[in-house]
């Protein structure tokens, strides 16, 4: 048994041109056993950044918290909104603080810079390696099947209506292949201007 | 030291002034000279820099240190405790960068200094720092200069000009006539030597003075020697 598959759970998150995506499961399950079908695993951080967790269930809803209460004091003391390449450093920065017993959770990021506007796809391991992605990332289960899908489908420079064709197929089809991932999933497109949110109808086994 | 006192030694007067800092910026106003003056495209730090003695080896002494890339400061009062927040604010900057891996903002160091600097009021055992610092950054995301003054109280403002140390009511005099907001950077060094010039006594030669800028898309600079006598040429 393997910590990070006690609950499972899958995110992606997609780069786009001037806008990203971001889309999880929505299943809770403790092994075999599916518990809830709308749990959530993506957190807005901004009006237009947003973090997925993928892993063991408390810790996505602690590290979410913890992340929440970082980001709040810092956009207090800063006065500005936090950018998502310093989201990155503060969850690096949140995991590596337990290096030796560590959250088991690996987090996506996805946003659009608030400054320059650049959309920005990003991820950590489950001890804070930051990795900046130029086209998307992955977290979860069901990895594997995650990264075959994104690598067929992604192309650059999608519009937000591609983007979210192509992040959609990508997750259902996924998690179709996992018995862990599934039970309806949850898409975030994140544009300059607003975020679009939509419910996916899955496979609801 | 702050384990054997558990009690600050400053406190209140009967008038609800702190008089150990009432002290301290006596202290300061005492000091050497300062200015600092903050123009489109950067900010400049100056001060007087006068040796006791023709004995002294000066050139190893510095009083406009350079903070972080793009952040510097300068202070007028008791060199010795500026040597400690110089040290303090590097840390500082050095800690926000290690988690945000990003310079820190001219604002989030001066708010850091200030506050180690009231601790230095509040807790057992300490007396407050005898300088005021004029902190000088130019703010990469917000593109543009700031200066700060951080008192020995804690308290800090923002300045577009300002003078401190000894004579620094001249100063300031003296810059309310002669600042202006379109200035440039080339033009405000001049004002600032000009300003040290009122309190000076004796030769300004580019030995007794120092002098730092902080220019967008270039970090923090004290000026050598000879770039010194370059504007004192000029003026």
């Amino acid at each position: 048994m393997s910590i990070m598959s006690y609950n499972g759970g899958a995110i992606m998150a997609m780069r786009g041109k001037d806008c990203v995506a971001i889309a999880a499961d929505r299943r809770f399950g403790i092994q075999a056993q599916t518990v809830s079908m709308d749990f959530d695993k993506i957190f807005e951080m901004g009006p237009r950044l947003y973090i997925g967790l993928a892993g063991l269930a408390t810790d996505i809803q602690t590290v979410s918290e913890r992340l929440k209460f970082r980001v709040n004091l810092y956009e207090l003391r800063e006065n500005r909104r936090i950018k998502p390449k310093t989201l990155l450093s503060v969850v690096s920065n949140l995991l590596y603080e337990r290096r030796f017993g560590p959250y088991f959770i690996e987090p996506v990021i996805a946003g659009i810079d608030p400054l320059t506007l650049e959309p920005y796809v990003a991820s950590c391991d489950l001890i804070g390696c930051p990795m900046v992605a130029k086209d998307f990332a992955v977290s979860g289960t069901c990895s594997e099947q995650m990264y075959g899908m994104c690598e067929s489908l992604w192309v650059e420079d999608m519009t937000p209506d591609q983007l979210f064709e192509a992040i959609s197929q990508a997750l259902m089809n996924s998690v179709d292949r996992d018995a862990l991932s599934g039970w309806g999933a949850i898409v975030h497109i994140i544009e300059r201007d607003r975020v679009t949110t939509k419910t996916l109808k899955t496979r609801m086994d | 030291m702050s384990e054997r006192y558990s009690f600050s030694l400053t406190t209140f007067s009967p008038s609800g002034k702190l008089v150990q800092i009432e002290y301290a910026l006596a202290a300061v106003a005492s000091g050497a000279p300062s200015v600092g003056i903050k123009a489109k495209d950067g900010v400049v730090l100056a001060t007087e820099k006068k040796q006791k003695s023709i004995l002294y080896d000066d050139t190893t002494i510095h009083k406009v240190e350079q903070i972080t890339n793009n952040i510097g400061m300068v202070y007028s009062g008791m060199g010795p405790d500026y040597r400690v927040l110089v040290k303090a604010a590097r840390k500082l900057a050095q800690q926000y960068q290690l988690t945000y891996s990003e310079d820190i903002p001219t604002v989030q160091l001066v708010q850091r200094v200030a506050n180690v600097m009231q601790e230095y009021t509040q807790q057992g055992g300490v007396r407050p720092f005898g300088v005021s610092l004029l902190i000088a950054g130019w703010d990469v995301d917000e593109d543009r200069p700031y200066l700060y003054q951080c008192d020995p109280s804690g308290a800090y403002f923002a300045w577009k000009a300002t003078a401190m140390g000894k004579n620094h009511t001249n100063g300031k005099t003296f810059l309310e006539k002669r600042y202006s907001e379109e200035v440039g950077l080339e033009d405000a060094v001049q004002t600032a030597i000009l300003t040290l010039k009122e309190s000076f006594e004796g030769q300004m030669t580019e030995d007794n003075i120092e002098i730092g800028i902080c220019k967008k898309g270039s970090p923090f600079k004290r000026l050598t020697s000879s770039e010194v006598k370059d504007y004192l040429a000029q003026s």
